[in-house]
Formats: structure tokens, sequence, C-alpha cells
């Protein structure tokens, strides 16, 4: 103490200390006021390159469902209908409205204006309503990614024809669309009905929300009982000896280990040791329930600690054992606390790529998981893979992606607080 | 499935009857009489009925799986010659094939005969099963009933096997840990049968990569982890100068000079920083940092790639901040109030008080906050993954790519895997060091901060 009794202190509040006094506050506040700026830098990056693959370009096109082309025999047989060219009857009808010849020069650049997998639009309608053939209908298409993008002005047309995705030809092919009112723009519902794909258009993130809930609702199954048990025979009933204080040294510790070490485990033990199917959702539960498992023990003991004693001393005074005082007084007045603390450590357990990276749940998987032994991939190795990708149009499909994510976050985080104002109770 | 199904209904059929037998033997209903309620007498009888039935179903089931499999995979003969993987390839082509969903006129004569074997050993070890469980639970009911009469202190019974099974639970996080220990340890170990211990720790050559050409010179590839080692300490350094001063001073302002009104806002909001995944800061640094800092370097004639440490450093320090600024936070806080009001009433300004009293007597809990936020940005991995780079070099220029131990042990791990690579088992040798790193970090930090808070309790 005697270092402080120094004569500036003992002067009376000089301008120099006030000045410094000044400086100290306005540090403090320029600290918080960066790591807001931070934060709002972060989420307008990110909506303002993600709110754009919500809505997508389609091409209206007058498609004449020829017969000659799909079923020459006229027998209606599923496999002639199955394996008719429909891309044909596409590039047939872009020919036709752009009035050029299958043999010009740039066919092909007019033929990759509409997506690639978009004969699977036109194979669907005819099976199931094989009437349509020989009629023409007007058909809303998706449009490959470089129209869509070029129409969101990511692309810029000033520059060198060889230099950008699209050219100059297929530029003009759009104008004459636009002008004739045949380019829509439409909610993206293929982002949320579709899983992975090599194509940009239709790729979706249904099969990693299906993943990440699999793996949520394991990790859950298994973390939550164990964490809350854990916790009580910590907080309750471990007399202090050894044994208890190496299992509370140990919680706190894998609390705070690197989550990449914890895929290290999994792939070591659950895949290679109990030969568990890889990129599965199984282990991924398994993996993020032993990851969770530390911050659900933690928080319960926290929750059971803020119960006054008093309630356990009523309970027991009144003829209930322990045990009963327990499960019956003290955990349901802790519930709030551990239901909250529960949906945030499951909500970071969400938001975590690094061991699913581990044991193989970034590979591309275009089909969506049915069940939990079926290869998968989660929300946020779909972010990781997706932001890999070079093409403009997955830069918007990532950014929609942790949009989605974000939104999910926001979602449980809302609920935790939520559970916290209307249920905790001040002691 | 079915005979889990058959061992409940034996086992609620058990509490039922452990439940009615007390309520017979007494008379007048006077629950009085009786050691524990009845319910207690039901849970009882349940658990002894439902418990060691399953534990004979599941030990049981392994061991049929694992007969049955030596049984139908010696029919094929010719087994022998193939790889270890193939033979869990072959045996699950005749599963698929014994339920029925696989194509069996395609199939291999043998596969056929061996999937039907498969079928008949199935039902045979299912049946045995069934029937063992069955017997067990139903001789244990019969015989704990016995057991049950008035004076039979049922509560006690029950709340010492719930006690036990509490205690089972909180061992799972031992077994996590002795997991962790044992996968690491021995992958490392089969690592350092092939790379030498001390080149790997003190080497300064790191490039992995060659080791998979076995034509080449020196084809056992370089493990030295020192520059992998270096550049995850550059890009610690550089996330802690960004978040050290950052949460400091946030801590300082949200614990003595906000408003309460205002720090209620401000607090959850800083805190929203730590609670987004780290592949959005990845993703982050990599789409608008990265780029941003390269254009920045060049129009002050700096050549800085867009993977620099400083553009990984940096968003690692944003996300490290709300770890050190609540954790500071609650340590200024603790600080008793007395020692506040004693400089107060010295005439000590807010920051004089805060700079001279306060933050010494908060030292410690400071430091174990900032160390569990170094052991925090050592191990992050998805922000370097994708901001930082491949290249292993020695370097202290935050202008260049570095890479780190999680980014190494991500490019070493993702792709085709074999198991006895030494590019593969590199990966857990890194993971054991990164590990062991954390673990001292974490250990301190945990002590000092439990010590702290324990003085001023």
């Amino acid at each position: 103490m005697s270092n402080i009794i120094r004569n500036d202190i003992l002067t009376p509040v000089s301008s120099k200390r006030t000045t410094k006094e000044k400086l100290f506050k306005i540090c403090g506040l320029s600290a918080i006021i960066f790591a807001l700026s931070m934060l709002v830098i972060l989420f307008t990056t990110i909506f303002s390159k993600g709110y754009s693959a919500f809505y997508q370009t389609r091409i209206k096109l007058d498609i004449n469902f020829n017969e000659e082309l799909i079923d020459p025999t006229g027998a209606r047989e599923i496999t002639t209908l199955n394996t008719a060219d429909y891309s044909k009857l596409i590039s047939q009808s872009l020919f036709k409205f752009l009035n050029i010849d299958k043999s010009h020069p740039k066919s092909s650049e007019i033929k990759s204006l509409i997506s690639y997998n978009s004969f699977l639009t036109l194979r669907d309608r005819v099976l199931n309503d094989p009437d349509i053939i020989g009629k023409t209908k007007k058909i809303n298409l998706i449009a490959s990614d470089d129209v869509d993008q070029m129409l969101k002005g990511n692309i810029n047309i000033n520059i060198p024809e060889e230099n950008r995705k699209i050219t100059d030809f297929q530029i003009e092919a759009i104008e004459k669309f636009k002008s004739n009112g045949n380019i829509l723009t439409v909610f993206n519902k293929t982002l949320f009905i579709k899983s992975d794909s090599r194509e940009p258009e239709v790729s979706g993130v249904l099969g990693a929300i299906i993943g990440s809930f699999y793996c949520l609702f394991i990790a859950a199954c298994i973390s939550v009982p164990i964490g809350i048990f854990a916790a009580i025979f910590l907080q309750e009933f471990a007399k202090k000896n050894k044994v208890t204080d190496f299992i509370e040294i140990n919680i706190n510790n894998l609390a705070a280990v690197p989550s990449i070490v914890f895929g290290l485990l999994g792939l070591s033990v659950f895949i290679n040791f109990f030969h568990l199917p890889r990129s599965s959702p199984i282990v991924g539960g398994l993996v993020l329930a032993l990851m969770s498992l530390p911050t659900i023990v933690i928080v319960t003991r926290a929750s059971l600690l803020a119960v006054p004693g008093t309630i356990k001393d009523g309970a027991i005074a009144l003829g209930a054992s322990k045990m009963q005082a327990i499960f019956n007084q003290v955990l349901p007045l802790a519930t709030p606390g551990i239901c909250t603390g529960v949906i945030i450590a499951l909500a970071r357990a969400l938001g975590e790529t690094a061991p699913l990276l581990m044991i193989g749940m970034i590979a591309f998987i275009p089909d969506t998981p049915i069940a939990i032994t079926d290869p998968a991939t989660a929300l946020p190795a779909q972010i990781f893979m997706w932001a890999d990708h070079p093409e403009r149009a997955f830069v918007e499909r990532t950014s929609a992606a942790i949009l989605i994510l974000l939104s999910f976050l926001i979602v449980m985080n809302a609920a935790a607080i939520y559970i916290r104002h209307k249920f905790e109770k001040k002691w | 499935m079915y005979i889990i199904l058959a061992i409940l209904v034996c086992a609620f059929y058990g509490f039922y009857i452990g439940k009615k037998k007390p309520l017979r033997l007494i008379q007048n209903k006077d629950l009085t009489k009786l050691n524990s309620s009845p319910n207690y007498h039901g849970y009882y009888v349940f658990l002894w009925c439902l418990i060691p039935a399953i534990i004979t179903f599941l030990t049981l089931n392994f061991f049929s799986n694992f007969l049955i499999k030596q049984i139908v995979l010696d029919l094929v003969p010719e087994i022998e010659s193939i790889a270890k993987t193939n033979i869990e390839f072959v045996y699950n082509q005749i599963k698929t094939m014994a339920s029925g969903t696989a194509d069996a006129f395609s199939a291999d004569e043998k596969l056929i005969v061996a999937a039907e074997k498969y079928n008949e050993l199935i039902s045979i070890s299912n049946a045995s099963i069934f029937v063992i469980c069955i017997c067990l639970s139903s001789f244990l009911l019969i015989f704990i009933k016995k057991k049950i009469n008035l004076e039979f202190p049922a509560r006690k019974k029950v709340e010492k096997f719930i006690k036990l099974f509490l205690l089972i639970c909180s061992i799972v996080a031992i077994l996590t840990t002795v997991g962790i220990v044992l996968s690491l340890f021995f992958e490392s170990l089969k690592f350092f049968k092939q790379i030498y211990f001390f080149d790997f720790i003190f080497g300064t050559h790191w490039s992995p990569q060659i080791a998979i050409r076995e034509d080449q010179v020196g084809s056992s590839g370089a493990f030295g982890s020192i520059p992998v080692l270096a550049g995850t300490f550059l890009i610690t350094l550089i996330a802690m100068f960004i978040a050290v001063p950052i949460g400091l001073f946030s801590a300082i302002y949200l614990s003595d000079y906000a408003h309460k009104k205002v720090r209620s806002i401000l607090k959850p909001l800083i805190e929203v920083l730590a609670g987004i995944p780290t592949i959005v800061y990845g993703f982050f640094a990599a789409l608008t940092v990265g780029p941003f800092i390269r254009m920045a370097g060049e129009s002050i004639g700096l050549d800085i790639v867009s993977e620099s440490a400083l553009c990984a450093g940096l968003v690692m320090g944003i996300m490290i901040i709300p770890f050190i600024s609540s954790l500071s936070d609650d340590i200024i806080l603790a600080v008793p109030q007395r020692l506040k009001d004693g400089s107060y009433a010295l005439g000590a300004t807010k920051s004089e008080t805060m700079i001279k009293i306060i933050l010494p007597a908060a030292l410690p809990g400071i430091v174990g906050s900032i160390l569990l936020a170094v052991s925090r940005a050592i191990g992050e991995t998805m922000i370097v993954v994708m901001a930082a780079g491949m290249s292993a070099r020695l370097t202290a220029n935050p202008f260049e790519a570095v890479t780190t131990v999680t980014v190494q042990i991500v490019t070493l791990l993702t792709g085709d895997q074999e198991f006895d690579n030494p590019k593969t088992l590199a990966a857990f040798a890194l993971g054991l060091e990164l590990f062991i790193l954390t673990l001292f970090l974490n250990l301190i930090a945990l002590r000092i901060v439990k010590k702290y808070r324990e003085k001023y309790e």
C-alpha cells in the first residue's frame, strides 16, 4: 500500500490528473466500441454477401414437349420417358426464341444459360403428367449460376470478354430475355429443399441441416443425462477426497481442451477402434456429446449451487432422505438454470466444425441422410466446403448458409435467455 | 430390439409385484409399519429384473456377433489372403445379402452359402439370448420377491444404486480424458517408431507431403515440429496483442465506469462475439480481412500475402476478446469494496484506484484469464485453417504466411488415410503436443483463478 501514498495523490485534483482520468475512461470506451464495431462489421459483411442467395433467377421458356423427341413410339413406357433427351427440348426452345440455328458457332454458350440439371425438372413434369407430351407449356427454369450472378450485379461486364465468366453473346441473349419479360426473380426454394451439388444454382443445405440435427440430437441424448447426473453427484454427494478432486480437475480441464483433440479422439476410438461408419451423424453426435459434457456438468453444478441450502435442509427436516430432497426439491428448482446452460452448450456444439473435419463429415454428399449411420455432413462443415469453392455463386451460398446457421443459434440463445428471465428465481 | 422390450415388460411386471407385496403384508393399510414406501420395493425389484438382464444381453450379443463373424468368414476360404479392410468389406457384403437387399444372382456362390449360414446363426443366437435373458429376469423376479418383507430397507438399497449410477456418470469425464490420452499416445507411439522422437521435437524442417512419395530420396519426409509451433505462437501472439488490451479495457470500463443498465446491455453484446461459430470468423478472415490487409499493405508499399499471420491473428484476437473481458470483469468485481473505498478515501481518482489498487490485487486472476485465452487461441482451428497458410516456415514476420499445429492436423487427416503412414500418424503426434501444451496452460490457469477466488471469499 505504501507505493500509492505519493505526493500526486495527496495534492488536490490537478488538471493533469483529470486529463489522465478522462484518457483512461476514453480508452475503456473505445475498447468496447472497437469490439462492438467488429461485431457489426462481421454481421454486415456476411449479410450483405449472403442475402442475395435467398432469391434466384429463373428463365421462362416455351417448352414444346415434342412427342417425337420424348416418346416416338407413343407407348408411354416409364423407361422411355425416363431416358428421353430432355435437355434437347430446352436447347430447341432456346434456339427458337433467339432465332439461331443448332449449327450456330456459339450455340453451346446459349445452352449453358440454363442450369445443367434443368432437364430433371422437365422429366419430372412429364413423368407426373404424360398428357403434357405434344403440348407447348411455359416453364420457369433455373438459370445457370453465371447468369444469376450477372443479374445480381456480381459479374463486372465492363471488363474484357475473356476475363469474365459470361460472354458478350450470352449477355445479348439475356438482354433479349429481359426485354421480353422472361427473366424472373423468385424466392430460392432450392436452397432449403436440396442437398449439396456441384452446380451452385441447385445446391441447398437440407442435407446439412438434417445431418446437424441428427448430430445434435444424439449429442443431447447422451450428454444431457450423463452431464446432469455427474453434476448432481459431484455437487451433492461426492465427499471431498482425492478421487472427486481428480474428477473435478478433469472436467474443468476438459472444458478447455481444443475441440480438434476431441475430433482426434473420435477418429481413433469410434472409427478406428469401434468401426463405426465414417462421416456418419452417430460418430459426430458422440464426439459432440463428449465435447459438450464438461460444459453441461459445470453449468448444472452452478445451478445446483444457486439453490439455497435451506430448501434441502427443510426437506430433510420433514423426513425426506437426502436423495429425495435433492431429486424432489433442489433439482426442480435448478431446472431453469440447467436448461439455459444445456441450450447454450448445445448451441456451441451446433457451430463446431473442427472435430467434424476429423471424422470425415466433410465429404461431398448429394443425398439427404435418412439413418444415423448414413454418410452425412453438418451445417458448419457444409459452410467450410462451400467456402473452398472458387465460384462467386458459392461465396453467396456460403454466406447464406452462415446466415441460416446463425439464425439457428440466435433462436437457441433467445430460448435460453427467455427461460432464464421467465423461470429463474432470485433467492 | 424385441429382447430389450421383453426384458422391460418383465421389469415393469416386477415393479408391480414389488409394490403389491408389502401392501399385502401389512394390515389395516398402516403404512408406518413399513420400512420404506411400497414404491421403493417396486423400484428395487424393477432394477434387479432390468439391469442384470440388460448387461447379460449386451455381453452375449457382443460375443455371439464375434463368433458368428469367425464362423461365417471361415466359409469363405480365400479370405486369408485379403487385407484387413477387405475382410470388413466382404463381411458387410454377406450381411447385406443375408438381409435380402442385395442381388443374390450376381454374387459369388460361396458368399450366398455364407449369407445363408449367417442368417441361420443369427436366428439361433437371437433365440438363445432371448431365452437366457428372460429366464434370468424372471428368476431374479421370483428370488427378489421372496426377500421382500416389512423390514426390508428398499429405499436405502435403491438410493445406494442411484448413487452408484451417478458416480458412474461422473466417471465418464475421466474416461474421456483417458480416451484422449490413450488414443493420442498410442498413435503417436507408432509415429515415433518411424520418426526419431527428437527429430520431431527439435527439428526445424516440416514438409510431411514428401513422405508419401517412396521413390524419393529421404522418403521419410521431414517432421520437425518447430516451424509449426513457431507459426502457432506467432499467430497467438498477434491475437493476444489485440485481445489483451481491448479485453482488459472493456472489462475495466464495464466493471467500473459503465452505468448498471448500460453494462447489462453491453456485456451480453460483447459475449455474442464468443458465441459466433469459429467457421464464421474463418470465412470473414479469408474473404474480407485478408484482402483488406493486402490492399492496405499495397497502399503503403508493403507486400503482404492474403494468408498472412496478421490476418489470422487479428481475427482470432477479435474472437478472444470476450474470453478475456468476461473473466477479467468477474475478477475485477471480486476485489473487495473496502480496498476501493480506502483508495477513494485517500483522494485517488477512479483510474488511479484501478491502476494502483484493483489491478495489482486482481493480477493473478487476470493472468489466469489470459492464460486460458492463450490456450484457446493455440487450439483454435477453423480461423487458421481458412485464413492462415499451409507452408511451414520459421519466421517472425507477421506479413508472411505461417502454418499452425491445428492447420497441419486438419491437412494431414482430411483426404485419404492409411493408418501406417507417418504422414497420418504425424497428425496424432501434433495432437498430443497440442493436448499437452493446452493441458499445462489450462491447469496453471485454473489453479491461479481458483487460488485467487479463494483469497477473497
